[in-house]
């Protein structure tokens, strides 16, 4: 495997070639999410909700390809990945652990026109993520501040423990800062002594008291696990969404 | 860039056997598990009110019901199938009915098909692509029927192309003589999707 049976073709139109990117920051988020923040020379930009392909060549020339969500909003500069580390993983240890700032690997991107919003595409704006699902979503939050928009938006974000939320206090900071952004955490296994928020996984109900009724120019974004992610796309779709304003993506561990 | 760059430290898991190697095709990698992706919610159609239809450059359109369409010969599959996001899953096992059967003795001048969805996802074949025993309705996985999130009660089986080929929740097949791009290949994604050219977007 790997991409040596053929030579890259660069420099065609229309084409995605893969790009030299560098890491130039790291930064451990929870216990077992790291973001990666690359310069990409030459990047085309994108819209917030797009992944990238990334590429990584072992010495022997065996190499490994995953795609990751970009967290990044277009304005900001370079590209963000948010990567949980998945102990049976083959790519996901080494971008959690071992990269360190000045290291090079291969991206390519942006990737996938569908599970996207700009503020021309309307709203309400309903995020709901689970785990390290949330990475494409603060990509729109953060788009969202950058632009100024005042489109209402709430992100219902279901982790784990407290420990394990993800961007948690830049989301509190731009959630205190914008009348118009809401973020409500669910926390499934372990809450903090005090917590007042949710206390289990993403239900009917609790989308009903979040969202509240549907409007028909809401629109939906939903990412994580897939249980997580079926449940609350059927859930939504039995609580008055119109399906084509239902967008989901999955993240999770595929194989061993 | 031509030149394959290092990451400094980057190993790898343990190489698969050659056998199994010659299996997966260039940037995938082997999982076990059965990864679900779909853009959308997951459609549950009525199996009183599904039917199955072959329409567009033909003389006379064909209609199965469910019963009807389960009544027709089938099949049992068992093939690779390699998904654009990465995954490659080796030896999957399906019941279907073979695209020969449902376009049997069909005039046409079409070259070309557009699978419809519930839900509104389409794509778009070569019919060269789902003729002479390439492509299936599969209607089964692995002895049981097919769950609705991996598509069911009935997806398009064209295992020689990336997964989205293979579409879920097909409806019905539109014979047409020119192309036209159907969802992800208006989305960025490659027209064709060859997974050992590596086609995965639009220039591959």
């Amino acid at each position: 495997m790997g991409g040596t049976g053929s030579q890259p073709r660069t420099g065609q139109p229309g084409r995605l070639d893969w790009r030299l990117a560098e890491v130039v920051e790291t930064r451990d988020e929870t216990p077992s999410v790291r973001t990666l923040r690359f310069a990409v020379p030459g990047w085309p930009g994108h819209k917030p909700g797009q992944h990238v392909d990334v590429r990584l060549t072992a010495e022997d020339g065996y190499q490994a390809q995953r795609s990751y969500s970009i967290a990044t909003a277009p304005e900001s500069p370079g590209v963000e990945l948010a990567v949980e580390r998945l102990d049976d993983g083959e790519v996901s240890p080494y971008l959690a652990g071992e990269v360190r700032p000045g290291d090079k690997l291969e991206l390519r991107g942006p990737i996938g026109g569908y599970f996207t919003w700009t503020a021309g595409d309307g709203g309400p704006l309903l995020l709901v993520a689970g785990g390290s699902g949330v990475a494409p979503l603060m990509a729109m939050i953060r788009y969202r501040a950058a632009a100024k928009s005042v489109v209402p938006t709430t992100l219902l974000y279901s982790s784990r423990s407290a420990e394990e939320i993800i961007f948690r206090e830049e989301l509190d900071r731009l959630a205190a800062a914008d009348s118009a952004l809401r973020v409500v955490h669910a926390l499934t296994r372990n809450q903090p002594a005090g917590w007042t928020g949710y206390r289990r996984r993403i239900d009917a109900a609790m989308l009903t008291e979040v969202f509240g009724p549907a409007a028909p120019s809401a629109v939906a974004f939903v990412c994580g696990p897939t249980s997580l992610v079926e449940q609350v796309a059927t859930d939504l779709l039995a609580l008055g969404h119109s399906a084509d304003r239902i967008k989901t993506e999955r993240f999770g561990p595929t194989g061993t | 860039m031509g030149d394959n760059i290092v990451s400094r430290g980057f190993r790898g898991r343990r190489r698969p056997d050659a056998d199994i190697a010659g299996r997966i095709p260039p940037g995938q990698y082997l999982t076990r598990d059965f990864p679900v992706l779909s853009a959308g919610p997951t459609p549950r159609p009525a199996l009183d009110r599904w039917d199955f239809v072959v329409r567009g450059d033909v003389e006379s359109p064909r209609r199965w019901t469910w019963d009807e369409f389960r009544a027709l010969p089938s099949e049992t599959i068992t093939k690779d199938i390699h998904c654009v996001t990465k995954w490659s899953k080796l030896d999957t096992v399906w019941e279907g009915v073979s695209v020969d059967t449902l376009l049997d003795g069909l005039e046409t001048s079409a070259d070309y098909l557009i699978a419809h969805c519930d839900g509104g996802y389409t794509t778009n074949l070569p019919l060269e692509d789902v003729t002479g025993g390439k492509a299936w309705v599969a209607f089964g996985y692995d002895g049981d029927a097919l769950e609705p999130e991996h598509g069911g009660p009935a997806r398009l089986l064209v295992p020689h192309l990336y997964f989205w080929k293979s579409a879920k929740w097909v409806r019905g097949l539109e014979l047409v003589g020119e192309d036209q791009p159907g969802f992800w290949e208006s989305l960025g994604y490659n027209n064709y999707g060859d997974p050992w050219l590596e086609q995965r977007y639009a220039g591959d």
